[in-house]
């Protein structure tokens, strides 16, 4: 099981600020993870549909697509940062 | 040792100042940065602005960024205070503090602070303008630039 968060606009366009997703085989990275959720419906797809424009962290930490996912994992998406 | 808070409430630049400099003996230097909500976005002109952040990985990443002002500046000490929610045009949204023993450390750090805080704290900001419409305010290619400078 993953903890899914979601931030700004990506958090708009999903509907909720966070979901539980139970981790498929075929996801190791963040990257696989994100290709999964775009391919799983299409609000999730049209979220995802630029990965380029979003950005991601896992247990708090920001995290590149190559970062790898263990189970019970907490994995934020959100937009580049705004603050300051 | 670092201070960091994220807030919806206002902050009072001088009473924060009194806190910091409370424990900064030796210091003799503040450099201040003050964040304030424009009122315009692009060319349009905003009512309002929501600041949105993810707790816990907030007030993380402003204590990594502020110890590692005070690594680089050693002997400094740093007050880092975020607003979050709806602010108004005019209202401060962020407080940077530093003292240190020079002027030159302590403006050196502050920028540095400011730099790395927008490019590295999780914030989003979200404009609204007078016709009800809203809008992200996207990231900007001269902030990673100049957070980048300081490696």
């Amino acid at each position: 099981m993953l903890r899914l968060l979601y931030f700004a606009w990506l958090r708009e366009r999903i509907g909720h600020s966070e979901e539980e997703v139970v981790l498929s085989s075929s996801v190791r990275t963040v990257g696989e993870l994100m290709r999964w959720l775009a391919a799983r419906d299409t609000v999730h797809g049209a979220a995802f549909a630029k990965p380029g424009l979003i950005r991601a962290a896992v247990n708090q930490e920001f995290a590149g697509p190559e970062t790898e996912l263990r189970d019970g994992d907490e994995v934020a998406f959100f937009p580049p940062v705004t603050g300051g | 040792m670092a201070y960091v808070a994220v807030q919806e409430a206002d902050f009072d630049p001088g009473a924060e100042i009194a806190r910091l400099t409370g424990h900064a003996g030796g210091a003799g230097g503040i450099g201040c940065f003050i964040g304030v909500v424009r009122g315009e976005g692009g060319d349009r002109a905003i009512t309002a602005m929501t600041l949105e952040h993810y707790p816990g990985m907030t007030e993380r990443a402003l204590r990594v960024i502020a110890e590692e002002a005070e690594r680089r500046w050693n002997p400094c000490r740093v007050r880092v205070v975020h607003r979050v929610g709806r602010l108004t045009p005019g209202e401060r949204i962020v407080l940077v503090l530093v003292a240190a023993p020079h002027r030159k450390p302590a403006l050196a750090a502050t920028s540095f602070l400011i730099d790395w805080l927008k490019t590295k704290a999780p914030f989003w900001k979200k404009e609204h303008f007078a016709d009800g419409s809203t809008a992200w305010v996207e990231a900007r290619a001269e902030d990673a630039e100049a957070a980048a400078r300081w490696g």
